[in-house]
């Protein structure tokens, strides 16, 4: 079965011209990363930031060219600096952003942000595209009275699932999310998540998910890929990555991640009250 | 409770943009004064009492109607031809808002494409355009205005058109500034993944984003055109004679401003009071309709 998803060697450079006083130089900012994903699969991405997540998802998204190196979805290589993207493959892939609050058109109105998607690409009568924009609504947790408002009336968590709904429309094969959660609380992060999980069971969706957030990634994940300054130092299944990490990075990622569990907590109060006590020991003497 | 969650629906765009232009007193006196100004312009010839350009020689630069020797029929006293002033401004407003409209309209249409390319495509053509818009800024407007007038002819059109360009780099301007602000945001890139072309993107996805300065701009540069429009007219290149166009009426009134102080005050407060009320309402409109300022 070919893979939804397969990138292969893909580097991206970015040229800062140079000025009077500086030389031009060329950043790398993604140096020959490789990976694919299957059918209904989720391929997280980890790293800090400025390491080359988002502009992967640049790439993937088909936003930006590659400079090189070879993008195959469905099997099929797609190179956008050369050949304009047809509508039929353009809605194969859609992206989510990290920011809700700047990701929907202020002075759209839901259900015109929603449409949007399907008057670009699809013909379509306008109470047919109506109508799937309302069961779009239904299917991400809105209700239908919530297609007349504007973006600034919802909340964050809401805000996510219109996006997520707009990126829906097209009945794209793979959904890229660009640290989805990482703007809302800890409860509506929870409930999107859950969301996301079971639009991803009902219309057999392929995931890529960038985050930062190890916790999130371990909930989520089929496939890890941690980069670091460009590179993936470490890419395979959840299980494998999480458990036996083999970069040293990955190792310092892992251990610099906060643990909330009661073990943890209890042992860090411990050690805080030893260090207390044997501080002011000395004192009482 | 049907009946309840009709009512707390969301309110229209209009009954929002009232609430929030209300609050500003100064606003609503503003709009109050430009709707009259606007009722007056239009009913000219109901509302004046005499005609703008009759002449009777035997009534010259008689007083107000409130001052020894003033008539009642003369509210405002008469000119040193002896036409009634009142009617002459009354006639003259006219003159002033289709100068201001016509000059607002052709600043912000030019002013605004020129912007959106600039700021849309960058690059070569950005500096290009921006390079030319700081030359015509470098020149004091009302200079620039008195050179293009006198090359194209003196005339209420030519300085209207005059007037319009030395106006339009300031819509340049702020449209690029908000265009680059916004062409970088999510939205966009959204509408971007999901198909839409260069033109969806300019003109539906990222203009509407941008009014809310423009329309303030707008405001401010009717009251300016107005005002450019009187100085150009006082200078004898705009609006020609008998035209009844203030600040024509200004300067047709000038060696009498030792003899006769109402020939030349009341087309002066004409174009104050017009100034000053549309001025007021373009801070209600930004109040209105900046964002940042809504508590939401």
């Amino acid at each position: 079965m070919t893979p939804v998803l397969e990138a292969r060697d893909i580097t991206r450079d970015y040229h800062v011209p140079g000025s009077l006083f500086k030389k031009s130089r060329t950043v790398h900012a993604v140096k020959g990363v490789s990976f694919s994903v299957g059918e209904g699969k989720t391929l997280a991405i980890v790293g800090e930031s400025g390491c080359g997540k988002s502009t992967l998802a640049r790439i993937v998204t088909m936003i930006d060219p590659a400079t090189s190196g070879d993008l195959l979805i469905d099997g099929r290589r797609i190179d956008i600096a050369t050949e304009p993207l047809t509508a039929d493959m353009r809605s194969k892939v859609q992206i989510v952003f990290q920011n809700p609050y700047g990701s929907l058109n202020p002075r759209r109105k839901i259900g015109e942000i929603l449409t949007e998607p399907l008057i670009i690409n699809a013909k379509m009568r306008a109470d047919e595209r109506e109508a799937r924009a309302m069961a779009m609504l239904k299917k991400v947790g809105l209700e239908e009275k919530h297609y007349g408002r504007y973006p600034h009336m919802f909340s964050g968590g809401q805000r996510q699932r219109v996006a997520i709904a707009r990126a829906l429309m097209l009945n794209p094969r793979l959904l890229v999310l660009d640290e989805p959660v990482s703007a809302l609380d800890l409860s509506v992060q929870a409930q999107v998540l859950n969301l996301l999980a079971d639009l991803q069971s009902e219309f057999q969706l392929t995931y890529v998910f960038i985050s930062h957030d190890l916790s999130v990634v371990r909930h989520i994940a089929d496939d890890v890929m941690v980069m670091y300054f460009g590179e993936a130092v470490e890419y395979g299944s959840r299980d494998a990555v999480f458990n036996d990490p083999q970069h040293s990075y990955t190792r310092t990622l892992f251990a610099a991640t906060p643990r909330v569990d009661i073990e943890a907590i209890r042992a860090r109060l411990a050690r805080k009250s030893a260090a207390a006590s044997g501080a002011s020991a000395p004192a009482a003497l | 409770m049907s009946t309840v969650t009709t009512q707390t629906g969301h309110p229209s765009a209009l009954a929002e943009f009232w609430y929030y232009f209300s609050r500003n007193k100064g606003a609503v006196i503003g709009l109050a004064v430009f709707l009259l100004v606007l009722f007056v312009a239009v009913f000219a010839p109901l509302v004046a009492p005499h005609g703008p350009t009759e002449q009777l020689r035997d009534k010259l630069l008689l007083p107000p109607a409130w001052m020894e020797g003033g008539e009642a029929s003369y509210l405002l006293g008469t000119d040193a031809v002896g036409r009634d002033i009142l009617s002459r401004l009354i006639y003259g407003s006219r003159f002033s808002l289709f100068i201001g409209l016509v000059v607002v309209t052709l600043s912000v249409i030019s002013g605004v494409l020129i912007g959106l390319v600039a700021g849309y495509f960058r690059g070569r053509v950005d500096t290009f355009i921006m390079r030319i818009m700081d030359i015509i800024l470098a020149f004091p407007s009302l200079l620039l205005a008195l050179v293009l007038v006198a090359v194209l002819g003196p005339g209420l059109l030519n300085a209207m058109i005059a007037i319009s360009l030395v106006n339009q780099p300031h819509f340049v301007r702020l449209t690029r500034a908000a265009v680059m602000a916004e062409k970088s945001k999510d939205y966009v890139v959204g509408s971007r993944v999901a198909g839409a072309g260069t033109f969806r993107l300019m003109f539906l996805t990222i203009l509407p984003n941008c009014l809310a300065p423009l329309i303030v701009q707008a405001t401010l540069a009717f009251s300016a055109a107005i005002l450019d429009a009187a100085a150009l007219g006082f200078l004898g290149m705009g609006a020609q004679p008998p035209t009844p166009e203030w600040g024509t009426m200004l300067a047709e009134a000038r060696e009498f401003i030792q003899r006769a102080w109402w020939v030349v005050t009341f087309p002066g407060l004409a174009i104050l009071v017009t100034v000053l009320a549309i001025n007021l309402m373009g801070d209600g409109l930004r109040d209105a309709l900046d964002p940042k300022l809504k508590r939401s």
